[in-house]
């Protein structure tokens, strides 16, 4: 064979097999994480981790039923907070700011918001809000999560939004229709299964959300509902119980992962098949 | 999206001919609430930038008065030294710094070679799955990635590969240095490793999309020149979208630089520089994660200080990502 055609089918027989390895190696990788999580995790799996809560140090006894109340609490009021805000800023960024040079500037700094570190929004909240109130709450876990939450509306609503045909608008409008009742009974109802999908996305990725909860919601180890003291939360219950030394309380953890785990790939599962297929980063 | 519904309700019908001025009024008090309740909306997104920055100027300023200038080259960091306290941020940021090299020096290059498998070779029935696969472990949340590398994998390098690295390139000059033992459960090598697993998917994942911005034509045409499956993506793939793929691995580099949980439990939380990879270190966001809740006056406000050069240096770093990114969604438009 010409030794030009040898050498290019050598290389490309070297890079090939590399991604095979790369993907071969990175999948297993993966599946080993869930694989030691489902393990470990399904090992502690049982009622009292539902009705029990958390237990003192050293005994063997007790679950996770306050801190799965609370992490509920403290996401849905995230998200009841945090997904209007989110969704109105997005309604203005696609319906009235399109050709506004002040969008482009907010579309950008959202863009930031979107990927910021998650400890640095913990700080901001407790700067503005732990400390004018005087002490952790679960009210300041709760805003934390919500400041998460609004750029990850903000971002899949604008884009929903501007998936949908103008001629809607057009039509609607030809019928005389006020441009904020175009907005609100076509548009939104033309993109509502994509900006449904992005306030589960938004829901999915909080949920698990561990760094901005550790200096807001703190931790309770005592059953509380009260949203203005510490709030017990599975996120910061793990980060507890996994460096304490005793054994209970490590498999508590590893069961409070999965539950987190688990939780996360339902709603990122049902943000997929709502929207039919992936729609933003 | 409730609650507009039901304020639309309340609006009068505006067929019958006497009512038309008032419907009319009601429509235009309506768009004019409704159209200012979306741009303070938005405006909101402005708030919570400047909010960010102000509260963690403020938070740092009594930091920086203290320490000034010196608290980016000290690298001893004493909170609670009497009569005064000594504070440093060296430490932090080798530690993030360093950790994130090593995670994109692993990351990157397995993150494209999964991508180019997924584009390029994979069999078409399971690109599908395996493009799902990735892109839900790219949503599973840091903390579980953490918990694994200092249950599972920290024990296991401590194990197996450090002992490996350090008998082999020990003995060896200025390498032997970067490799000194003795192995540990808890460092900065570990920590990077974990780091490399989280984003791994991410990377992929934005590859993947960027990847698809190419044009099948030109793939197709190269193909029929005869080019082999390396010299297309060499020659059509990577020049097509070199942007976004640089914007892609810089957002990915955002994520690994602000990364907290993933690297907390692993990295051993030292703050002294030793210069060996397997020696523990720590991360700007590990030692705030670590000491914030117990901290109060001065040693609070360098840690907010440290939050700020963290900022900072991811938005820089984000910035340029959404540029770079921005540009090919240009180019594709164009």
């Amino acid at each position: 064979m010409n030794p030009i055609y040898a050498s290019r089918r050598r290389s490309d027989l070297i890079i090939r097999t590399l991604c095979w390895v790369a993907a071969g190696v990175g999948l297993t990788w993966l599946t080993l994480i869930l694989f030691s999580l489902l393990w470990n995790g399904l090992a502690g799996l049982n009622v009292t981790l539902f009705t029990q809560s958390t237990p003192p140090p050293g005994a063997e006894t007790g679950g996770l039923a306050n801190a799965i109340v609370g992490s509920i609490m403290l996401t849905s009021l995230g998200v009841a907070i945090g997904a209007p805000l989110g969704l109105l800023a997005g309604t203005w960024l696609a319906e009235y700011g399109r050709h506004d040079r002040l969008a482009d500037v907010i579309r950008f700094i959202n863009d930031i918001l979107l990927s910021a570190p998650s400890i640095i929004i913990g700080l901001f909240v407790y700067g503005f809000i732990v400390v004018p109130l005087g002490g952790f709450s679960g009210l300041a876990g709760a805003v934390a999560l919500a400041v998460i939450v609004i750029p990850v509306v903000v971002r899949t609503t604008e884009n929903m939004l501007t998936l949908v045909p103008n001629t809607l608008r057009e039509a609607a409008s030809a019928l005389g229709m006020p441009r904020s009742l175009v907005i609100r009974r076509v548009a939104y109802r033309a993109a509502r299964a994509g900006i449904i999908t992005g306030i589960l996305l938004a829901t999915a990725r909080v949920a698990g959300e561990t760094a901005p909860l550790l200096f807001t919601a703190l931790s309770n180890q005592f059953w509380s509902l009260d949203l203005f003291r510490p709030l017990a939360n599975l996120p910061v219950t793990i980060n507890n119980f996994v460096q304490s030394p005793y054994a209970y309380w490590k498999q508590l953890a590893w069961s409070g992962a999965l539950l987190i785990t688990l939780a996360v790939l339902a709603l990122n599962i049902a943000a997929r098949l709502i929207g039919g297929e992936r729609t933003s980063k | 999206m409730m609650t507009m519904a039901v304020a639309a309700e309340n609006l009068p019908e505006a067929t019958p001919a006497a009512n038309r001025a008032s419907a009319l009024g009601g429509f235009r008090r309506s768009d004019t609430l409704f159209y200012w309740a979306t741009r303070l909306a938005a405006l909101t997104v402005l708030a919570l930038l400047g909010g960010i920055i102000i509260s963690l100027v403020i938070g740092a300023l009594p930091a920086l008065r203290e320490f000034g200038f010196s608290f980016l080259t000290t690298q001893r960091w004493a909170p609670q030294l009497e009569p005064t306290p000594v504070m440093g941020a060296l430490g932090p940021i080798y530690g993030t710094l360093l950790s994130s090299f090593i995670a994109m020096l692993i990351a990157v290059p397995v993150g494209l070679g999964i991508a180019i498998f997924l584009t390029e070779l994979c069999p078409m029935k399971l690109r599908r799955p395996i493009a799902l696969a990735i892109e839900l472990l790219a949503g599973i949340p840091s903390i579980i990635y953490g918990m694994w590398g200092f249950f599972v994998l920290g024990p296991f390098l401590a194990d197996t590969f450090q002992p490996f690295m350090i008998a082999t390139f020990g003995a060896i000059p200025y390498l032997g240095a970067v490799f000194a033992g003795p192995p540990s459960q808890l460092s900065l090598f570990n920590a990077s490793l974990v780091l490399a697993i989280m984003i791994l998917p991410f990377i992929t994942a934005i590859s993947c999309d960027v990847f698809a911005t190419v044009p099948p034509v030109l793939k197709e045409a190269a193909y029929g020149v005869g080019c082999t499956t390396w010299e297309v993506v060499r020659r059509v793939v990577i020049p097509h979208t070199r942007v976004g793929v640089i914007g892609g691995v810089m957002l990915a580099l955002g994520r690994a630089l602000g990364e907290t949980m993933a690297v907390t439990f692993i990295i051993g939380n030292s703050f002294k520089i030793t210069g060996s990879i397997f020696s523990p270190g720590t991360t700007i966001s590990a030692a705030i994660a670590s000491e914030f809740a117990e901290s109060a006056d001065l040693h609070q406000s360098g840690l907010i200080l440290l939050g700020l050069l963290l900022f900072v240096l991811t938005f820089v770093v984000l910035a340029a990502a959404r540029i770079m990114l921005a540009r090919l969604e240009r180019k594709q438009g164009n």
